[in-house]
């Protein structure tokens, strides 16, 4: 399959760490994340509202949480978290397609979601990205699910393929310079 | 019951294959594999029916096969309701790396458009 993406590449976003107030005032840490958050976010997805999930993911069981975040916590994925008061909040991730491609998804516990945060995930991801050379970003999102599809836009995602059930978006990041 | 099961080659259409051989063995139901060229993927009708054949063989179940061409979601669509088959069964819904579900064109087509009832295995 091949995934098409914006021609504009798009400028330069914040690299983690960072610190952010959210619309809560809440201070929230943001900053890459690896295998060893592994605990944290398992806990961070067995409180994750089952309206929240999004096509399959993440799963339910603790079982089966555990085998997802092995495949995205690997070492050729990017992660970053959000913690707030010492637990894990947030998470967006990167994975690698089959082609020079990654795709990403972004997650916000219920209680923290509509205060900025996903926001600042992936703008931070997008650094963290970037300051490793990566160029091609993509990901799906339901059609109805409206605000999630508005920050994506708003971030610079371009919607790439609108014939499906699921809305394909892209975004071209411009070379660290 | 008359099932009519469409495989393109995918491997979740040969997991729906068993499944469904499986069920219909003990059900008793009707079964014909409707075989079409899935652009998706990198295969061809005859290599489908090659392997549709052998997994039945294997069960030791007779089903008729059929290749359809043109518009798979359409065929299987206008197939079912001209044949009157009770049931469409489908394989679809791979995951990304990610782990994100997604739904093949024709499986969507086929959701959206038959008025047979639509099992659709994942």
């Amino acid at each position: 399959m091949i995934r098409r993406y914006p021609d504009d590449p798009v400028g330069s976003f914040p690299e983690p760490p960072r610190t952010i107030t959210d619309r809560e005032g809440r201070a929230v840490h943001i900053r890459r994340g690896d295998a060893t958050d592994r605990t944290a976010l398992i806990e961070m997805y067995s409180r994750f509202d089952s309206a929240d999930r999004a096509q399959g993911i993440p799963p339910s069981r603790e079982t089966a949480i555990e085998r997802w975040l092995n495949n995205i916590l690997a070492d050729e994925c990017r992660n970053v978290v959000a913690s707030h008061d010492g637990d894990v909040v947030g998470h967006a991730t990167l994975v690698p397609d089959e082609q020079e491609g990654y795709e990403l998804a972004i997650f916000v516990l219920s209680e923290y979601q509509g205060a900025g945060i996903g926001t600042a995930l992936v703008e931070t991801l997008l650094g963290f990205a970037q300051s490793d050379g990566i160029e091609q970003v993509w990901l799906t999102v339901e059609r109805w699910n409206d605000p999630a599809i508005a920050l994506y836009r708003k971030v610079g995602f371009e919607t790439s393929n609108s014939e499906r059930f699921e809305l394909e978006m892209g975004i071209r990041l411009a070379g660290d310079s | 019951m008359k099932l009519l099961l469409g495989a393109g080659g995918s491997k979740l259409s040969y997991q729906a294959l068993e499944k469904t051989i499986e069920r219909a063995s003990e059900a008793g139901d009707d079964l014909t594999v409707a075989v079409f060229d899935n652009e998706e993927i990198d295969t061809n009708a005859d290599e489908v029916i090659q392997r549709v054949q052998e997994t039945l063989d294997e069960a030791d179940f007779e089903a008729e096969i059929r290749q359809i061409d043109g518009d798979p979601g359409s065929r299987l669509v206008d197939i079912a309701e001209s044949e009157t088959f009770d049931r469409i069964v489908l394989g679809s819904g791979e995951r990304s790396t990610l782990g994100k579900i997604q739904l093949g064109s024709i499986a969507e087509f086929v959701l959206l458009n038959a008025q047979t009832p639509v099992t659709l295995i994942r």
